[in-house]
């Protein structure tokens, strides 16, 4: 692992439903394999319906990232966790279309976007 | 009596012809008994536009005594010479369509009230009649006119296609396309491609002044000095000197030729060019377009013109586009000139010569809207194939450690910086560029620190490339076609996006080895292609 990693993370919590948000900052390649992994702990601890990816901070996502997502993705569906994405650029919006992430994270602006959603 | 429409253009002796400002001639026809005709003279009568006689009859009612007449009439005049004593004015819808002009009476007394009164009623008769036949010969006349000329344009486009060339020759590694549409009226434009005995190709176009026969005639003749001329002296400039020579003698006065003359090598591009007088040729390159300029005088003007002689070089990937004022000088509804400046543009965005002519001819008809074709249109487009002219923008290496694809993407973002891709063509540029040098430090150099990836960043008119290698020989991560379902459901690993991300990023997508080394082209186009839904009258 890179010790310059720069992948943060911080987690809130919010009721009816229970969501977590997963706020993550920096890049999402395969230094943010640990971050992830233990943001997504600590949302589960909880056991939240839904958990919120928000990509606001983030600047970076590559294939390795992508990667990532899937396994967290998987790991939600097991669980029976709705996922959703909030903050992509346009262009990652575009690569969650292509990779079809899309089909199965729904993605919103921001995060206010992304509860209001859950709560409706 | 007033003689039948027929006869009366048979027979013109007994006709008195008038002059006026009216489409129609005044005429007169007079029929007289067999003894009188023995005595009748035949009078032909000039009236002029202003002669004070048309106004006085138009006005008269009934027949006029010839002394009665106004005494400034040179028409008056030269009927009392004549001996004619009464007039009778023919009017049809107000207006004098002719006139019957009596001698004396045979029996030597004057002319009765009665002999008036029927001559009166007679001329009410006969000027519809009269006015009627006049515009029937008219039409006549029209439609033999339209005939004449119909038949001239035909035989004009029958001797300008004659010497067109009816195919361009394949020349390898350039692509030649021309266009041609005559005007309604037929103008002289012409051109020709004659293959030169040292392999290079000489490209001729040119326009003679004026229209029709005679155009197509001197279009003719300068055709074949240029035949004649082109292949023996080779030089655009000596070629042009010794056809005007020829013309000079022999061209009708008021009539030239514009004409350009150039010589292409075909191996290294090189074209020498002459131009008398004709419009400049617009080459597109990396650096937008530019004109072949050199000056000369038309041909047929002036003995001993001299002749400028250039040279340029068409690079691989340029368009030339040779041209007639047709295009340029063709109006629109609003009577503004199409002009240099659009065909300049349509030239800057010419990647091959077809699609160039294409979108002259296209762009010329939306422009004249329901204004008819005022001249002919010649277009000749030469193409020299192969990559288009690349600038270096920046090239670095790194070294293959893990993470260092984030210092390709700054770096190649820091080239791309001022070529105006958009947002979206950016992102693309920078996420494939930083998978191709991942790809290139894990699977091509296997993370060995020493082992260089050598990154070339450049750009052509149209596209902005980056080019990674790497020393791993073609080696490739394994490449199945990732598929999210069976990754959720565990049956594929959740990772191998990488290849599938950068061939979704890109517009282009080129890889090549050579011995260890192992390049991929990535290429994003700096105007995205056109949307075909966001053209007029597309579907919607």
């Amino acid at each position: 692992m890179n010790p310059d990693s720069s992948t943060t993370y911080a987690v809130d919590f919010s009721s009816e439903p229970p969501t977590a948000v997963l706020r993550l900052t920096g890049q999402i390649d395969r230094d943010a394999a640990s971050a992830l992994s233990a943001a997504y702990d600590t949302a589960s601890s909880t056991d939240p319906q839904v958990v919120v990816l928000d990509f606001t901070e983030v600047d970076y996502i590559n294939s390795t990232g992508i990667a990532l997502v899937v396994g967290l993705l998987a790991r939600a569906r097991a669980e029976k966790r709705a996922v959703h994405a909030a903050g992509l650029t346009d262009h990652y919006r575009h690569v969650f279309e292509i990779t079809r992430l899309s089909d199965f994270i729904k993605v919103f602006t921001d995060v206010d976007a992304a509860l209001a959603a859950s709560t409706n | 009596m007033v003689h039948p429409i027929e006869d009366e253009v048979a027979d013109p002796s007994r006709r008195v012809f008038g002059r006026r400002k009216a489409p129609v001639p005044v005429s007169v026809a007079v029929d007289l008994p067999a003894e009188v005709v023995e005595n009748s003279t035949e009078l032909t009568l000039d009236v002029g536009p202003n002669d004070p006689v048309l106004a006085f009859l138009q006005g008269a009612t009934g027949p006029v005594d010839v002394a009665t007449l106004p005494h400034a009439s040179p028409a008056a005049q030269s009927m009392r010479e004549s001996g004619v004593e009464l007039v009778v004015p023919l009017v049809a819808s107000g207006e004098l369509v002719g006139l019957l002009a009596l001698g004396p009476r045979l029996s030597e007394r004057g002319y009765s009230r009665d002999d008036r009164q029927l001559l009166d009623t007679l001329a009410r008769y006969a000027a519809p009649a009269l006015r009627l036949g006049q515009m029937v010969r008219q039409q006549e006349v029209e439609a033999r006119d339209r005939e004449r000329y119909e038949q001239e344009l035909k035989i004009a486009q029958l001797i300008q296609q004659q010497f067109l060339p009816s195919s361009l020759p394949e020349l390898a590694g350039w692509h030649l396309s021309a266009f041609y549409r005559p005007a309604r009226t037929v103008g002289g434009d012409f051109y020709d491609v004659m293959e030169l005995e040292d392999g290079r190709v000489m490209v001729v176009t040119g326009d003679v002044t004026d229209k029709g026969v005679p155009a197509a005639l001197v279009m003719a003749s300068t055709h074949a000095l240029l035949r004649e001329a082109g292949p023996r002296l080779v030089s655009p400039s000596a070629v042009l000197a010794r056809v005007n020579e020829l013309l000079c003698d022999d061209i009708p006065a008021h009539m030239f030729v514009t004409c350009l003359v150039m010589v292409v090598d075909l191996t290294t591009g090189q074209v020498d060019f002459a131009n008398a007088g004709h419009n400049l040729p617009f080459l597109s390159g990396p650096d937008g377009v530019r004109e072949l300029r050199a000056t000369g005088m038309p041909l047929g003007l002036m003995p001993d013109s001299p002749y400028d002689e250039m040279r340029d070089i068409i690079q691989p990937g340029e368009v030339l586009l040779l041209y007639s004022d047709g295009i340029t000088e063709q109006h629109d509804d609003s009577g503004e000139m199409f002009g240099f400046g659009r065909t300049e543009k349509l030239v800057s965005g010419a990647t091959n010569g077809a699609d160039l002519v294409d979108a002259c001819v296209t762009e010329l008809e939306r422009f004249s809207g329901s204004q008819e074709q005022e001249d002919d249109v010649t277009l000749v487009t030469l193409e020299r194939r192969g990559h288009a002219i690349e600038v270096i923008l920046a090239t670095f290496s790194v070294p293959s450690v893990a993470g260092n694809e984030r210092q390709v993407l700054a770096q190649v973002a820091e080239a791309v910086a001022d070529c105006g891709l958009t947002q979206d063509a950016l992102d693309r540029l920078k996420t494939a560029s930083a998978e191709t040098a991942m790809n290139a430090i894990e699977h091509g150099n296997l993370e060995q620190a020493e082992a260089p990836v050598d990154v070339v960043v450049s750009r052509s008119k149209e596209q902005v490339n980056v080019e990674i290698t790497d020393r791993g020989g073609g080696r490739h991560e394994p490449a199945d076609i990732p598929d999210l379902d069976l990754k959720l459901a565990g049956l594929q690993t959740p990772r191998g996006w990488g290849l599938f991300l950068i061939q979704n990023m890109v517009d282009a997508l080129e890889e090549r080895t050579e011995g260890e080394l192992h390049t991929v082209r990535l290429s994003v186009l700096l105007a995205p292609p056109a949307d075909p839904r966001s053209a007029d009258g597309g579907p919607a």
